[in-house]
């Protein structure tokens, strides 16, 4: 059983990070164990027991009118290690509506709800790795984790690769936005590399005429080509 | 070309809406499946042993009855169970607490010629977690156990915290606790 690579230090953020307050009872003490590869890292869910409705990846025509706000294109790859496309890959999406507000029963932020704006989507990847997403440009909130602190705007981004291990829940944000230097979620990844790779950029390409602006978000799964051998001795 | 694979972020509060809405992921095992029918209960807990109230997420890979993974790498994947999918997503209620239905899984090979105990794989997600947690549920009293080459890497005295038990009024229901931080804190691995 060919085993993956380990992640590069500093790529991913520790469990503990005190300027996140609440990571200080949820991060776990004792160090992790290392855990070799077996099929049951290697496996994982194959995609297709609930498919994808057609306005799925659209979050803005879940509803009889639009919601208020920026419409907006957020389109990548999803890609591996080797910069190949990962193909049928589950991605689901969630954020606040333009205000700033989640539609959740335990967001109190006093913003409008919208009540054309669900703020939820799923999309699967093509041959290619390509996914591509229709929605409005999500607000900026306040949340306690300090005196006046508030989230930049974000998109929440879940994917499903080809094995368990290569499960990866993230954020994206929005190029040029003044709260990214203050936020400790964002701050939590050692490399500012790492971090910059969270940040959408504009695209003037996935920019649609009289319509919508672009954002390119391209996301790496962990993940190699197989094996030498079955590369066929290359 | 080498790429670094993307950092996680936290799955925040409000994953609800995109991740747990579907209540039928808590149900792995459809009508039909091969294997004993189990119900696995989690309650997932602080580092002050309070619960995570709504705010954490557990998911799980696994096995069917007979060890096989619905997926190209397993060799047996063409015989897996076809009313048994193999993964499931639940959000923690009030308490901290989850059921999941599912059976209990085969032996799985460990790829090194041996063989690994019933076990299933467990990734938990929550608002103070930058990135999942790994671990996995073996079931207490399994003769197989002592021989599991991933249990013999944990601590003796840590293995406890990776066995579910039975539920002693009812069969074929069994618990575990997710202690994220603290006293008798759950063994988490780095995979």
């Amino acid at each position: 059983m060919n085993e993956y690579p380990r992640v590069p230090a500093g790529s991913q953020p520790e469990y503990a990070y005190e300027a996140y307050r609440s990571t200080a009872r949820r991060a776990p003490a004792q160090p992790l164990i290392r855990l070799p590869h077996t099929l049951s890292e290697l496996t994982g869910p194959v995609y297709g027991h609930n498919p994808i409705g057609p306005t799925d990846n659209d979050l803005t025509n879940h509803f009889a009118q639009p919601p208020q706000g920026e419409r907006i294109v957020v389109a990548g790859r999803v890609l591996d290690e080797d910069g190949r496309g990962v193909p049928h890959a589950l991605v689901e999406v969630w954020q606040t509506n333009a205000a700033g507000r989640y539609r959740h029963s335990r967001d109190n932020h006093p913003a409008p709800l919208d009540p054309n704006f669900l703020g939820a989507g799923r999309a699967i990847t093509d041959e290619a790795g390509n996914y591509r997403f229709v929605t409005i440009k999500p607000g900026a909130y306040p949340w306690r984790n300090h005196h006046n602190a508030w989230r930049p705007a974000h998109i929440h981004f879940s994917l499903f690769g080809p094995a368990f291990l290569t499960r990866l829940v993230t954020q994206m944000y929005f190029p040029g936005d003044p709260l990214m230097p203050l936020d400790p979620v964002l701050h939590s990844i050692p490399d500012p590399e790492a971090q910059q790779r969270l940040v959408s950029q504009f695209d003037l390409s996935l920019t649609e005429p009289e319509w919508a602006l672009g954002f390119r978000f391209d996301i790496v799964l962990r993940g190699r080509r197989a094996t030498p051998f079955e590369e066929g001795g290359k | 070309m080498t790429l670094i694979p993307t950092a996680s972020q936290t799955v925040g509060p409000f994953f609800n809406l995109a991740l747990t809405n579907k209540r039928s992921l808590g149900t792995l095992a459809r009508e039909g499946a091969e294997g004993v029918r189990i119900r696995l209960g989690f309650r997932v807990l602080d580092g002050d042993g309070a619960p995570t109230p709504g705010d954490s997420m557990i998911e799980l890979w696994q096995a069917d009855a007979r060890g096989r993974y619905a997926h190209a790498l397993d060799p047996r994947a063409g015989e897996a169970d076809p009313n048994f999918y193999g993964f499931g997503r639940l959000e923690t209620n009030a308490e901290g607490e989850c059921v999941f239905e599912t059976v209990k899984p085969g032996h799985v090979a460990d790829g090194r010629g041996g063989m690994q105990a019933p076990h299933i794989n467990v990734a938990v997600f929550a608002r103070g977690l930058l990135r999942q947690l790994y671990t996995r549920v073996y079931f207490e009293g399994e003769p197989a156990n002592a021989q599991d080459p991933v249990l013999v890497l944990v601590p003796e005295d840590r293995r406890v915290t990776l066995l579910a038990r039975p539920v002693a009024v009812q069969p074929n229901e069994w618990f575990i606790q997710i202690r994220l931080q603290g006293e008798a804190e759950t063994v988490f691995f780095d995979v």
